[in-house]
């Protein structure tokens, strides 16, 4: 019996030692790409995805009328050109847009693309039982038609003065209706075969798909554009995590891109410089920031905690100017963003930080830490500490502060500095984290959520889907104030409440010369942070890396990274 | 003997039933939310409907009762049907289990997934397990020789050292500097000729390996200690004063009766391929059926979380009864009745 194990295990042993021996000699004729997500596919029907893990990889076979390039302009992808005012596309009075499609586009499988798929996908996604998750795309939408052929108007309820929102961008690509016709409303769910192998017009197609696994695609014949895509073959795997992503790039040389690599910046630029790939990082609109909460968390309050109540239940001291001025102007960002985030962060003042002409240039007094400066005007403010304990008391209160964040290193080493300047500010600060499906999740039932905001202060990252904060400015209005009626699923999580803001709001929406958009929106964003709701620490980019070997990718952080894959190729 | 066996099988009928509500209490009480992964651009009201859309609003009963039947009933339907290529009548209209995430049935992913699990898990057990026994039995053999001391320090750090580590070390080593295996696994490969063979044995090289450090620490003690026990027996002097060689005393006298136990102990093992080795999964991103139930786990997927543990749950009882009743064949002095 030992004999015949023995004999066993060296039978292995030799198969393997010739193994690796004998050179394995793989097939070069075909030319293959191989993309390393770390978080793996689990659809490929972006309206059903779970964020840009779903999208980007339908992204290479969907695509939507138009997109956004690499600095937020608008350019037409299926569409002939980008409607406007001026060229008719746009009714007068801003309710209708009216979108043309290119001649002679057809599906990857040799049909032609018409109005009527435009129409379905619109339907699709603004069937309330088919859980779309980006219905909010078509916010305002009453009715979609078909004109002719080619073309398609889409009329709103109201002046939309931005109707740059149904099929634009990642978020809204175009189905064909042949493929997923009886896929809507509950049926959206059983439609499988469909949602892990759409038909698209992109210039890929899905051989095989395994769900949080890979995705196999292959050249698509019918792509409009002659001698595109350069490779024949694109293998999409999933799985592990960041840093690992990034030493397969970088490293070992065994992808040729890795996405959203958020490991610590001198471990990448360790990996950088070995000099197989580059790090390349594309900056949007979102901002890691300090929710300052309004209301007064004190669990003695049992169902009313954190409850706006019409403004009656206001925050015992973090609404005092002086104090949450004291605790912005105590922080150094600088320090943050450059040690924590690296290449991929900046430190920044405002709520929107791109692009240029939003960004509001009133802040920026807030990017140089000022502790002594802060300890002053508390002083000076008569907010001092009265019984000898190292906290100050605000009218008698001890000013002790619960900060909670989800789990996640950087958060956490970044929660670290800033307890560390407000400690010496004389504030007492625990921390807490929570895993982050429960913080993020909708649960009602659960203390934990950001919704609930039980602590007086919270962090994380959001962003503007978009170049256009029309709809991301809209969630400060007093009516989306979180709490128990809208079961604290509200976006107003600071409960942030203003009357001028809100009269702001309704002004952009019938504004349309987009340099008073931009005006209107400096002024809502200078409201968010001067009142003392927000304060504002990063503004995070999207850091990937890509073989040098590989040429064409100009990293967009406005629709998705793989918005060009069709002009990307190797450098022989 | 066979009394015991179909009783034995009878009470694990309701002990799996109560298994399965418990873990299905205990998820539905969990603060889990299916759309808590998705993007924050995301409005409450479209998370709403996509929570309605998927069935997680349902009332508890409504959930358990469609889930039983669907995993007793419907799915082994279609697992029938997929496995012989017969249509079953009613064959359209059966709702199978559909996971949250991905939207398509989670026995179909699940046997997706079987083969890279049992290539890299199946195999790394089973080269465990041909290490471990004559490693242990020798160093029993010759106790606190050389041999068994060096033994003894190797499987106490094979034991200790969590497999992210030795992973780690192993990518390090092995793919960065050295560049002979990769540390991704690819899925796809098929393997048909002695060219995908080769390629095949090189991915699972580094996986398979710190697994089996692991597997092997375990078994060795268990049969180092198994085989001390049964050398010190007298029957072990008898057979030697018979004058039988010490080769024949130690594999046909020691070694069976010690590998009794060791038996049982790897029969109750097998449960544990199945549920993958989650982390090393990840590290080498083998995706198999581990990696599958953290994502389901961190994504609030309640159905292919119930669907998996339970399935784990299934086989954990029913090796549970196989480690028994072996146990019973191979040990005379054991009777059941």
């Amino acid at each position: 019996m030992k004999k015949m194990r023995f004999l066993m295990m060296m039978c292995l042993v030799a198969l393997m030692a010739i193994g690796s021996l004998i050179p394995t000699a793989v097939a070069q004729d075909e030319k293959v790409l191989n993309i390393l997500y770390w978080q793996a596919a689990s659809t490929l029907n972006t309206f059903l995805g779970g964020g840009t893990k779903d999208q980007d990889p339908s992204a290479l076979i969907l695509e939507p009328l138009a997109g956004y390039d690499q600095d937020g302009i608008l350019f037409p992808r299926l569409a002939e050109e980008i409607p406007t005012v001026e060229n008719g596309g746009i009714s007068e009075d801003l309710t209708q847009i009216t979108w043309t499609l290119k001649e002679g586009l057809v599906w990857s499988d040799g049909t032609p693309v018409t109005s009527a798929d435009v129409v379905f996908t619109g339907n699709y996604c603004m069937n309330p039982e088919t859980g779309c998750a980006w219905a909010n795309q078509f916010a305002g939408v009453t009715n979609i038609e078909a004109i002719d052929e080619r073309s398609i108007t889409v009329t709103f309820e109201s002046t939309t003065p931005y109707p740059y929102g149904p099929f634009v961008s990642v978020f809204s690509p175009i189905l064909q209706a042949a493929q997923f016709e009886g896929c809507e409303g509950a049926n959206a769910q059983s439609c499988t075969e469909q949602n892990f192998g759409p038909i698209g017009t992109g210039p890929f197609m899905v051989e095989e798909f395994r769900a949080n696994d890979v995705v196999t695609f292959v050249r698509n014949p019918n792509y409009r554009e002659e001698g595109k895509p350069y490779f024949d073959r694109v293998i999409w795997k999933g799985g592990g995590d960041a840093e690992s992503a990034a030493r397969a790039v970088l490293e070992t040389g065994e992808a040729d891109y890795a996405w959203n690599l958020q490991i610590s910046p001198d471990v990448l630029t360790a990996m950088e410089s070995a000099g197989n790939g580059q790090v390349v990082v594309g900056f949007a609109v979102n901002v890691e920031r300090i929710l300052v909460n309004q209301t007064n968390p004190d669990p003695a309050l049992g169902d009313d905690r954190s409850s706006y109540m019409d403004g009656n239940n206001p925050h015992p001291f973090l609404t005092d100017p002086v104090v949450w001025k004291a605790m912005s102007m105590a922080i150094d960002r600088s320090l943050i963003s450059e040690q924590l985030y690296g290449a991929a962060g900046q430190p920044t003042c405002n709520i929107i930080p791109a692009p240029p002409i939003y960004a509001s240039p009133n802040n920026d007094d807030c990017l140089v830490q000022d502790l002594d400066g802060a300890i002053a005007m508390l002083d000076e403010a008569g907010i001092v500490d009265s019984d000898g304990d190292g906290v100050r008391e605000y009218n008698g209160i001890p000013m002790s502060i619960l900060y909670q964040t989800s789990t996640n290193a950087v958060r956490q080493d970044t929660q670290a500095l800033v307890k560390q300047w407000w400690e010496q500010l004389g504030l007492d600060v625990e921390l807490r984290n929570i895993d982050s499906a429960v913080f993020f999740g909708g649960d009602p039932a659960s203390p934990d959520t950001y919704g609930k905001f039980y602590a007086d202060v919270e962090m994380f990252t959001n962003g503007a889907p978009g170049t256009d904060p029309q709809g991301y400015l809209g969630n400060w209005r007093s009516s989306e104030i979180s709490g128990p009626d809208n079961n604290w699923l509200g976006n107003n999580v600071p409960r942030f409440y203003s009357e001028e803001y809100d009269a702001l709001y309704a002004q952009l929406s019938e504004t349309s010369v987009i340099e008073d958009r931009a005006a209107l929106a400096i002024q809502m964003n200078d409201l968010l942070v001067q009142t003392g709701a927000y304060i504002p620490l990063v503004h995070r980019g999207s850091a990937s890396a890509h073989a040098n070997s590989l040429a064409g990718v100009l990293i967009n952080p406005w629709d998705n990274e793989m918005w060009n894959i069709a002009d990307w190729t190797r450098i022989e | 003997m066979g009394k015991y066996i179909i009783r034995r099988l009878l009470t694990a009928i309701p002990t799996i039933l109560v298994i399965s509500f418990v873990i299905f209490a205990i998820l539905e009480l969990s603060p889990s939310d299916p759309t808590g992964q998705l993007p924050l651009t995301i409005p409450p009201e479209t998370r709403e409907k996509i929570r309605e859309a998927l069935g997680a609003n349902d009332p508890f009963l409504v959930k358990y009762t469609k889930w039983v039947v669907q995993f007793f009933y419907t799915e082994p339907l279609n697992v029938f049907e997929s496995a012989t290529g017969i249509t079953l009548p009613g064959s359209e209209d059966r709702t199978r289990i559909i996971s949250w995430q991905t939207r398509g049935p989670v026995v179909d992913i699940i046997v997706e997934r079987l083969p890279q699990t049992i290539w890299v898990v199946g195999s790394a057990y089973v080269l465990g397990v041909l290490i471990a026994v004559p490693i242990g039995v020798f160093s029993a053999y010759k106790q606190y020789s050389w041999f068994d001391q060096v033994g003894t320090f190797l499987m106490m750090i094979g034991f200790s050292v969590p497999t992210f580590f030795t992973g780690l070390l192993f990518i390090i080593i092995f793919s960065v500097n050295l560049k002979w295996f990769p540390s991704i696994y690819d899925t796809t490969l098929v393997v048909k000729d002695i060219e995908t063979l080769q390629l095949q044995l090189k991915q699972i090289f580094m996986p398979v390996t710190v697994l089996t450090l692991f597997y092997t620490a375990q078994i060795s003690r268990y049969t180092r200690a198994s085989t001390l026990d049964n050398l010190g027996q007298d029957y072990i002097r008898t057979a030697r004063s018979k004058g039988l060689s010490e080769r024949v005393v130690i594999t046909r006298h020691a070694v069976r009766n010690s590998l009794i136990p060791v038996v049982t102990l790897i029969a109750l093992g097998i449960p544990g391929i199945f549920a993958g080795a989650i982390i090393t999964e990840q590290i080498f991103r083998v995706n198999g059926i581990g990696q599958y139930l953290i994502i389901a786990i961190q994504g609030g997927d309640l159905p292919t979380v119930q669907t998996i543990t339970f399935i784990f749950a299934v086989l954990v009882v029913f090796f549970n009864i196989v480690a028994d009743v072996l146990y019973g064949v191979l040990d005379p002095r054991v009777v059941y009745n």
